[in-house]
């Protein structure tokens, strides 16, 4: 099922514009399905690639989902209607509505339903916390309530940003079983931003490397790439480049998992 | 008495309804445009606040008199002139308080930021539709300041009222011109009674202004 799913052509992205000082060149493509990490350090553009790939932002270049153009020379589909959920890295609920008017607000919006509110409030846990004022959440919850107002938009591409990096460690392991189960809820391709190597070595079944505003495919051992994976390692933690190694294993190393992480499909 | 307060009133509120209305798409646009041209529109915007009202009347007299090209298309309609008349008063008070609108809203628009703007983006929702359904609920003090300030700045004009209003009873005789005329006509105490209750108006609406903004701070993260 996997394999018939990764025939079928998902992300195309060619970007190659410049924003200030910054040039972004960026060619890749995402699968269909899975969970595809996008890791690079601090600044290398991941938020820009991502933010570009929503509509929010706009270098040149040419992008089209599932054979549909979003992006090529003066044309440019808005961010609303493409079909993508959010996450952004600090949850940005709106502070005007309760967390169910939130949950509510991409529903309300969306074309047809694929998943309801029942699935995605049992999912994430969120019934206890409906009622409640965006601003009386702690962070975890704040974020868990983002990603259930991202998959209640109906996305067919779920893009998230760094969604655990501005919380602490327990808000972490709070939200991480979830990220790992995503794929139980919704069959969507999932692009996830992320600058930690642990992070992407337990949740991703591919990775694009990020640096300097270029991605590189994820390097094999003693091919092209890894001179530059090995200069990106540079002063990096023990556990980061384990995290990397471990990354690196599921996304290349066996061919066999190539099209699809161990029991990720 | 009563009719200069509630033509006062009526004044006031037909001018505050307008006004939210005509400055909310400009306070949008000068909060959300990056245009070079953006700061000089702001600038004409809040030319008001320091042109002396006089000003303001003598031109706003010339540009709603007969004569005047902008009246041209009113004359097909048998108005030949909306000086001295009710509506060219609200005209005129709108011109007077414009800054009073547009920079509160301006404020508020601004401080909503781009991130809420954009996940409504990612949810679907229309430009449109975000204006409506984030930016203009997130923006809800400031349109209570502006519409408090507006009301207020309008009930206290004298100057640009006296210049195209006249002073015509039951129809531009509002009560900073008729406290003038009972001063002139040594009527004090006629006079104590209204100028004493636009001391009390006055306290009361910056005792709100203070509490809104209060608000304000404290519900910001």
């Amino acid at each position: 099922m996997k394999d018939a799913a990764s025939a079928t052509p998902g992300l195309s992205a060619r970007f190659d514009g410049r924003q200030g000082a910054f040039h972004l060149r960026a060619a890749f493509d995402v699968p269909a399905s899975g969970f595809t990490a996008l890791f690079g350090p601090s600044g290398s553009g991941k938020t820009t690639v991502l933010r570009c790939i929503a509509g929010l932002q706009r270098l040149e270049g040419r992008l089209s989902f599932r054979g549909e153009v979003w992006q090529d020379g003066a044309r440019f589909t808005p961010p609303h209607l493409r079909p993508v959920g959010y996450v952004f890295q600090e949850p940005s609920l709106l502070a005007h509505l309760s967390v169910k008017g939130n949950l509510e607000f991409g529903l309300k919006r969306a074309r047809q339903v694929r998943i309801g509110m029942d699935e995605v409030i049992g999912f994430l846990g969120l019934q206890p916390l409906l009622g409640r004022s965006t601003l009386r959440l702690s962070g975890g919850e704040r974020q868990r309530v983002a990603i259930g107002r991202a998959l209640l938009s109906q996305p067919e591409l779920l893009l998230m940003d760094e969604p655990l990096a501005s919380l602490d460690a327990e808000a972490k392991s709070e939200i991480l079983p979830y990220l790992e189960r995503l794929h139980q809820l919704m069959a969507i391709p999932i692009l996830y931003v992320s600058h930690d190597a642990a992070e992407v070595a337990r949740l991703a079944d591919r990775v694009l490397l990020m640096r300097g505003g270029q991605v590189e495919p994820a390097p094999q051992p003693g091919g092209p790439g890894g001179e530059a994976a090995a200069d990106a390692l540079e002063g990096a933690g023990c556990e980061r480049i384990l995290g990397l190694a471990l990354a690196a294993l599921a996304a290349g190393l066996e061919p066999a998992k190539l099209s699809g992480g161990p029991s990720k499909a | 008495m009563w009719e200069v307060v509630r033509l006062t009133i009526e004044l006031a509120g037909l001018t505050t309804v307008l006004l939210l209305i005509l400055a909310t798409p400009i306070a949008w646009w000068l909060a959300r445009s990056r245009r070079w041209w953006r700061e000089p529109v702001a600038a004409i915007a809040a030319l008001p606040v320091v042109l002396p009202p006089t000003v303001l009347g003598f031109y706003l007299l010339i540009a709603l008199g007969p004569a005047s090209p902008l009246m041209a298309p009113l004359h097909l309609f048998g108005v030949r002139t909306l000086a001295f008349t009710f509506t060219g008063l609200v005209i005129g008070s709108m011109v007077y308080s414009l800054p009073f609108a547009v920079q509160p809203l301006r404020n508020a628009f601004e401080a909503i930021g781009d991130r809420p703007l954009e996940a409504a983006a990612t949810l679907r929702a229309s430009p449109f539709d975000t204006f409506v359904s984030v930016a203009l609920p997130q923006a809800r003090r400031g349109f209570l300041a502006a519409a408090i300030l507006v009301f207020a700045h309008t009930v206290g004009e004298f100057g640009v009222v006296l210049m195209i209003g006249g002073s015509i009873p039951g129809r531009t005789q509002v009560v900073s011109i008729r406290i003038y005329e009972l001063v002139e006509a040594l009527k004090y105490d006629q006079a104590h009674l209204l100028a004493g209750g636009l001391v009390l108006f006055a306290f009361l609406v910056m005792l709100s202004m203070l509490l809104i903004e209060r608000r304000v701070g404290r519900l910001q993260p």
